[in-house]
């Protein structure tokens, strides 16, 4: 029995299509502690998606093909579980919580019938006593009227509401992981807080671990325990909340924290140039062979071009995949962060340019 | 306060005389609802632009914002009101002269992806303006030109006999800002520009766009959801609710003293990328959603979701009063 409730070893993922292999997921490892949130952090392309997608084994194969690699979930490998056997894992130990509720919910069923079929199946209840549960877990997800929300369809509800209605039959069978793909990109920044309220309290009663996917920075700073930083199939830094924000150590990350402006920024701050990423990512077709980032990288070294950094270890936990972690690269001063060149209390504060 | 006086002072530009490049009185747009009833998108919406200013327009989805944004440029037909841009109502020109007018005010959309016609190379999409306005009647001239704007944006010459499927999201979007530059434009309407690409291509895009303001001194009306890109670079921003317009200021003043309560509800709401201090701060979010701007009830709209609203609140609809220095917020209770 392994310590961890998730863990993923070295995990690859590859989509078969006609113009050649794309390489989503390149060799992926973190593992998931039970009550805890990580949140996989990346652009879009970038496979934070598709890797949770594979956890849940969602992803149709082919075209998808799993190329090497471990999930564990405590202690038993789900790699080699066939669909059937996938079944009993979907929806009972885990559960998710989809991008566009609009798309992902069934326009032709009433919510109480989806939410109910996935109770009757795990929890081997009668009806009557489903439609019980489930609207008690219309309750708490916060829905007015829940014995009415029961009976409507999806698209008579507000985006916000149609998001509720995800999460109540996301938790309806209790999970142990909740993957949460972009819960609130879709969403206004009022209904997001409110949502996120929702999420934490739900975390904090059930006990829930969670998966969080998002790009921002702003979300993972309020949800995180742990961050994970993908980019290009890769996780290319990885540790504490506390680690990333404060004390980044991949140019990739300090691109992300940089390019993204502060409600709280000073009157100098605003209207100076963002510190922004040049270019655009790698295409996943034939990703390069030395860093994925090297490309856009202002820090980029020959042996960057060259061959893929190791995971470098920056303390214990903080996991850095970039060449100037190596004791022979030049030191260099992050522009955002704790140790950043300029001083300022927000962390995503917008640097002066860097010297040299 | 009546609101003629409320205009002439909502209008920055004017403290120092100077007319400013877009002034907005009274905009309504209401669209047809079924039955007798009326969406009012835009109900009575007054503001103004000064030469090379940017203003943020923020608000909720469904809130009138980009209805603000198209009825400007005149996409949609307005129910009431005028816009003065140099001093022109631009409503009462004839269609002949609003042609021409057409090419000062363009406009950047929110999806690159919806926006380019995909059967059209981007080379096409970029000449179209210039076609319509018959500048560049020289064929091998306009290329000169359409090569020019994308090199401004970062693209090259190669670019222009491809189609847009063949570029990411950024490129696109880059596209969409070359031709809206075709035209040598002096005002541009920007909906959700940026909303629809990543983090790190947002911040290229907004960088370019602040260096074309600077370098082409443009005017901006920046519409976008997102408060933290408002706060760096507009000058001014207007906050919007339900069709109207609940306050209004210098950006740096209304961010640092939000005086409305959905202004302050909405700025709380904003994820603050620092997890130290959201473990050390639990603010209160607004409660409820938007309500419908189907016939809307007299009185303040924001009242159901208030935590401030009193009885008056529900019957008498608030004015914009000025509560700091060029600081205007429309709330009764202030």
């Amino acid at each position: 029995m392994s310590e961890h409730l998730l863990e993923v070893r070295d995990l690859a993922v590859s989509f078969d299509t006609y113009a050649g292999e794309v390489q989503a997921v390149r060799g992926i490892s973190f593992y998931l502690d039970k009550g805890e949130t990580l949140s996989i952090v990346g652009e879009s392309g970038c496979g934070k998606s598709v890797s949770i997608q594979t956890i849940m084994k969602l992803l149709p194969s082919p075209p998808s093909r799993i190329k090497s690699g471990s999930i564990l979930y405590r202690g038993e490998e789900l790699v080699t579980k066939t669909d059937k056997e996938m079944e009993s894992y979907r929806g009972k130990e885990f559960s998710m919580v989809f991008q566009d509720s609009m798309t992902s919910l069934n326009p032709t069923m009433r919510v109480g019938r989806q939410l109910c079929e996935g109770i009757i199946k795990h929890q081997k209840v009668s009806r009557e006593k489903a439609k019980e549960i489930a609207i008690d877990m219309l309750r708490q997800v916060g829905l007015p009227n829940p014995e009415k929300t029961y009976m409507r369809y999806p698209h008579s509800l507000s985006g916000g509401m149609q998001q509720r209605v995800m999460i109540a039959i996301a938790i309806a069978c209790n999970p142990q992981i909740l993957f949460a793909d972009e819960p609130t990109t879709a969403l206004d920044v009022t209904m997001q807080a409110q949502i996120l309220d929702l999420m934490n309290g739900l975390k904090k009663r059930l006990g829930t671990a969670i998966i969080l996917i998002t790009h921002d920075l702003g979300v993972v700073a309020q949800m995180a325990d742990r961050i994970s930083v993908m980019y290009a199939g890769k996780i290319v830094e990885s540790g504490t909340a506390d680690e990333i924000f404060y004390n980044p150590r991949h140019p990739y990350t300090w691109g992300l924290l940089g390019s993204m402006p502060s409600v709280e920024q000073s009157s100098r701050a605003a209207k100076s140039e963002l510190l922004s990423i040049p270019g655009t990512p790698p295409d996943l077709f034939a990703p390069p062979k030395g860093c994925a980032f090297a490309a856009r990288c202002n820090y980029c070294m020959g042996a960057c071009l060259k061959e893929d950094a190791p995971e470098f270890k920056a303390d214990d936990g903080h996991m850095v995949r970039c060449w100037l972690m190596d004791e022979r690269a030049p030191k260099v001063t992050p522009p955002v962060g704790k140790y950043a060149a300029v001083t300022g209390s927000a962390p995503a504060q917008i640097p002066a340019k860097e010297e040299g | 306060m009546s609101a003629a006086v409320m205009e002439k002072q909502v209008i920055p530009a004017q403290a120092d005389g100077r007319e400013p490049l877009l002034r907005v009185e009274h905009l309504k747009k209401y669209f047809p609802a079924g039955k007798k009833q009326v969406l009012k998108a835009v109900d009575d919406i007054s503001f103004s632009i000064g030469k090379g200013e940017t203003l943020g327009l923020v608000g909720e989805s469904g809130c009138g914002k980009t209805t603000v944004g198209r009825t400007i440029l005149r996409l949609y037909d307005p129910d009431g009101g005028a816009v003065y841009f140099e001093g022109t109502d631009i409503y009462k020109l004839p269609k002949k002269e609003w042609k021409p007018m057409t090419q000062k005010m363009q406009m950047v959309f929110q999806d690159p992806y919806a926006s380019l016609n995909p059967f059209f190379t981007v080379g096409e999409i970029i000449e179209e303006p210039l076609k319509i306005h018959g500048l560049y009647p020289n064929k091998a001239e306009r290329r000169e030109r359409v090569y020019e704007l994308l090199e401004m944006v970062g693209l090259n010459k190669d670019h222009a006999n491809r189609f847009p499927h063949e570029f990411s999201g950024g490129q696109r979007q880059r596209v969409g800002i070359a031709r809206a530059l075709a035209l040598d434009p002096t005002f541009l309407v920007c909906d959700e520009a940026i909303s629809a690409l990543d983090v790190s291509i947002q911040a290229q895009v907004v960088n370019m766009l602040m260096r074309f303001q600077r370098e082409l001194d443009l005017t901006y009306l920046f519409i976008t959801h997102d408060l933290s890109m408002v706060r760096h670079i507009a000058d001014h921003t207007a906050v919007m609710y339900l069709g109207t317009m609940v306050e209004y200021g210098e950006t740096g003043e209304l961010y640092a003293h939000p005086a409305h309560p959905y202004t302050q509800g909405l700025l709380s709401a904003v994820p603050v990328a620092d997890p130290a201090y959201c473990r050390t701060h639990t603010p209160s979010h607004l409660q409820g959603e938007v309500p419908s701007p189907i016939n809307p009830k007299p009185g303040c709209r924001f009242c159901d979701r208030c935590p401030r609203a009193t009885e008056r609140c529900r019957s008498e609809t608030p004015q914009l009063r000025e509560v700091g220095a060029g600081h205007w917020a429309a709330c009764l209770n202030l």
